[in-house]
């Protein structure tokens, strides 16, 4: 049913048959069950050629339907309700780790799990978004969890329309940042770190091209903080 | 004997809105002419479309809720309607697609689907100004409070 991506993507970590194993801090010490990290969060405003290329193709249009992934934040309902359009929250991570445990050791490869996890986050109607921001949650998707995502993302979503997703860019990472991002303006985000966080698997150029290989395009801006912004029209 | 004094049940003030005990079940409908606060469980709808509703940090709700401002710090599952505002508190848990004019969520609130922001019209035919009462002077009161209290069918 899904296609299964695991091995394929460069410092995959997703090869034990029974998912990934548990998230650990660089003290050794488990990540806590939000895998969010803990400690005073540290704040930045940044500059985002992604989110204004996203916004490029939103903001002139009024009444259009667009998914944020990151949960509900004050910001970013009321910059995209302030541009005249309806927002769907859904609070992605937190509903990964409900319905795959805390540490999100348990099977990302179980089919009933995985069927159980899309109805949950992503259990919409053919063509319904007209854009998505799903900034950096695909990193936490084992292989074969991700291939499901991603195919009903494909589906949900409004061929011609766009999504911006986040990918750290450094392959030799065990851990990566744990970030909030809240829209400032059209071209401007605030970023907020929380704590470090394990990822499923880390990507480069070629393995994000192929991911979402069946998408019209993809095009990829690298930040300072070394993660790849990825504007993928469907 | 007790030389202790009788205890005496009073009620929590809540600004004068109608109360539902964290101990109260209600199914059913939920009309209400003045503001509500739910601190208990309600299944079904809820109205109090002039009022303000507030889901109190154990409240429950399991209804379709209009209102004039809803404010949650407890759980909601239903679509809501707020035709002033809503506030989703720290530690609430919405559930349910929001049609308002103004949204105020408190970082640690868990919401659940779709925000839709209704701009209030200007109401056709008012009158421009009202005629202001003079200062010393009540307004009159044109039901007993009794009225005011909300009505619950089953």
């Amino acid at each position: 049913m899904f296609e299964p991506l695991k091995g394929f993507f460069r410092g995959s970590r997703g090869g034990q048959p029974g998912g990934n194993p548990p998230a650990y801090s660089p003290s050794g010490a488990r990540l806590p069950a939000n895998g969010r990290g803990s400690g005073e969060p540290t704040h930045s405003t940044r500059p985002s050629r992604g989110l204004e290329e996203f916004f490029v193709h939103i903001r002139d249009t009024t009444g259009l339907t667009i998914l944020d992934l990151g949960g509900a934040t004050q910001k970013n309902v009321s910059f995209i309700t302030d541009l005249g359009h309806r927002l769907y929250s859904e609070d992605f991570l937190r509903i990964l780790h409900e319905a795959f445990g805390p540490d999100d050791a348990a099977d990302q490869t179980n089919s009933g799990r995985i069927e159980y996890f899309l109805k949950q986050t992503l259990d919409y109607p053919q063509g319904h978004f007209d854009g998505v921001l799903v900034w950096d949650v695909l990193e936490y998707l084992n292989p074969v969890l991700l291939g499901a995502v991603v195919e009903r993302l494909q589906y949900i979503v409004r061929p011609k329309a766009y999504m911006l997703a986040f990918f750290h860019s450094d392959d030799k990472l065990e851990e990566v940042p744990s970030y909030t991002f809240r829209i400032e303006q059209l071209n401007t985000l605030e970023i907020i770190q929380q704590g470090m966080r394990r990822p499923a698997q880390l990507y480069n150029n070629r393995s994000l091209e192929k991911l979402f290989g069946r998408f019209e395009s993809v095009k990829f801006f690298l930040t300072r903080e070394r993660l790849r912004e990825v504007i993928i029209k469907v | 004997m007790s030389s202790m004094p009788p205890a005496r049940f009073e009620a929590e003030p809540r600004g004068g809105a109608a109360t539902l005990g964290k101990a109260v079940k209600v199914v059913g409908q939920i009309f209400s002419r003045e503001d509500l606060y739910v601190d208990g469980e309600v299944e079904g709808t809820v109205e109090a479309l002039e009022h303000k509703l507030t889901i109190g940090p154990n409240g429950t709700v399991r209804a379709t809720v209009k209102a004039r401002e809803v404010v949650a710090l407890g759980t909601v599952q239903g679509n809501v309607e707020a035709t002033e505002k809503i506030e989703i508190r720290k530690d609430a848990k919405l559930t349910g697609d929001i049609r308002t004019a103004r949204i105020i969520i408190e970082d640690g609130a868990y919401f659940k689907g779709s925000i839709d922001i209704v701009k209030p019209e200007p109401a056709k035919g008012a009158p421009k100004a009202q005629a202001a009462v003079p200062v010393g002077q009540a307004a009159p009161v044109s039901a007993p409070a009794s009225a005011n209290s909300p009505e619950i069918k089953r």
